[in-house]
């Protein structure tokens, strides 16, 4: 008998209303359907969900770890793109 | 690699740790840290798994529909931690079936304290209290260890465990208060599982070899014997409550330290269920490898009709077009 295993989906929920969809953590299922039933009684047993993600494992891609300083670079150096670079006199109050 | 550039990765590693930022399964981490946590976490995996055994016996003979539903309960989130822990053990790079065969080989362990048998109603009690104690203790501090996948598990986890303890201690509150026979089952169960739970912090540092490295890893945060006092130390007040006496004529309160210091720990039993001679040993990993092996025709019949479903998309979609 031939021994496949179950592909690896990983699992996003969005607890209420409103907010996004987090990774919770991943399971095994034999499709979409078995993984969102699975995925009600593993990750949201006690109303810790309104709606759920699921994405087979492979279908990922990351970027890499290793190589995240020159990836986030272009954003390191670019002070002006925050709203405390730019000077405005107090009389201004809220802006 | 050469030996300067693995040393760099490893002080990388370790001052990320230092610094309390936490390493994810992508990162890169020393072969050692991946296998001390593949050990841990699926023997912390394992543990929950077969923890629903001894529990089991009794879901079919709770006293009352209420103590039914919450045993059930308990049971069911037994099972989604061992998931959770499961799901976080394969981010290092190891498949759930090589996790299960480890298992039903015998080849990794699971906690001593499920080779214990559940003679009375009284031991479901005791197991909320006092093992799901013990366990809370040592997982509490694993919600902050420096493996990310890890400790988000542990958060959800203990989240749902104090669930368990207050179930196991209500059941013994209630035996405390019934007839005598009822009381006398209720310190007989407590004297079974009281030196069990003491056991379930592990051996005593001097003789945790791993301690260290793992300290220094924040895999742990404490050491097994500091724990083990914190829960003795908890356990005395809460004995109290419930009227029953914990079986160690050697407990007394030290005013220097302020804590209860307790009698010597049989090490002999601890290592004989350790090495598979307990009470049930052989009775967990029956049952463990029957269910296995038992449901293998369902896993595959369910595979087999994903597939089946998979072709007929592909043919209805080959037909439109």
């Amino acid at each position: 008998m031939s021994k496949k295993n179950w592909p690896l989906w990983e699992v996003f929920i969005r607890s209420k209303q409103g907010l996004n969809h987090k990774h919770v953590g991943s399971l095994h299922a034999t499709n979409a359907e078995m993984a969102i039933e699975n995925a009600r009684d593993v990750y949201t047993r006690r109303k810790e969900g309104v709606s759920i993600w699921v994405v087979e494992s492979v279908h990922i891609s990351a970027s890499n770890p290793d190589a995240s300083d020159e990836l986030f670079e272009p954003a390191t150096d670019k002070v002006y793109r925050h709203p405390t670079f730019y000077d405005l006199p107090d009389e201004v109050k809220h802006m | 690699m050469t030996d300067a550039k693995q040393l760099s990765l490893e002080d990388n590693f370790q001052a990320k740790v230092d610094a309390e930022i936490k390493i994810e399964p992508k990162d890169w981490m020393p072969e050692k840290y991946r296998k001390t946590l593949i050990r841990q976490i699926s023997q912390h995996a394992h543990s929950e798994i077969v923890g629903m055994l001894p529990e089991g016996n009794w879901i079919t003979r709770a006293p009352s529909l209420r103590r039914k539903l919450g045993l059930l309960a308990k049971v069911q989130d037994e099972a989604g931690h061992g998931l959770y822990l499961y799901s976080a053990c394969e981010t290092l790079g190891i498949e759930r079936d090589t996790l299960l065969d480890q298992l039903h080989t015998g080849k990794a362990k699971y906690s001593s304290i499920f080779n214990y048998p559940t003679t009375t109603w009284a031991d479901i009690g005791a197991i909320g209290w006092l093992v799901d104690g013990a366990a809370i203790m040592n997982q509490v501090p694993i919600c902050r260890c420096s493996y990310g996948p890890y400790a988000r598990a542990m958060v959800r986890v203990c989240k749902e465990e104090s669930f368990h303890q207050r179930q196991g201690f209500e059941i013994l509150l209630t035996l405390s208060k019934g007839t005598d026979e009822q009381r006398a089952m209720l310190q007989d169960a407590v004297n079974r599982w009281w030196w069990p739970s003491v056991m379930m912090f592990g051996p005593s540092d001097k003789d945790s070899p791993n301690t260290a490295q793992s300290m220094k890893w924040k895999i742990k945060r404490f050491t097994n014997d500091d724990l083990r006092q914190k829960f003795v130390d908890v356990c005395v007040g809460q004995a109290e409550i419930l009227g029953v006496t914990l079986p160690d004529p050697d407990l007394k309160y030290n005013e220097e330290t302020g804590h209860w210091d307790f009698g010597t720990i049989n090490w002999d039993e601890f290592w004989q269920v350790v090495k598979g001679n307990g009470p049930c040993n052989r009775q967990r990993l029956n049952a463990r490898k029957k269910a296995h092996e038992e449901g293998a025709w369902v896993r595959e019949a369910a595979m087999a009709y994903a597939e089946k479903q998979e072709q007929c998309e592909v043919a209805s979609v080959a037909k439109v077009a």
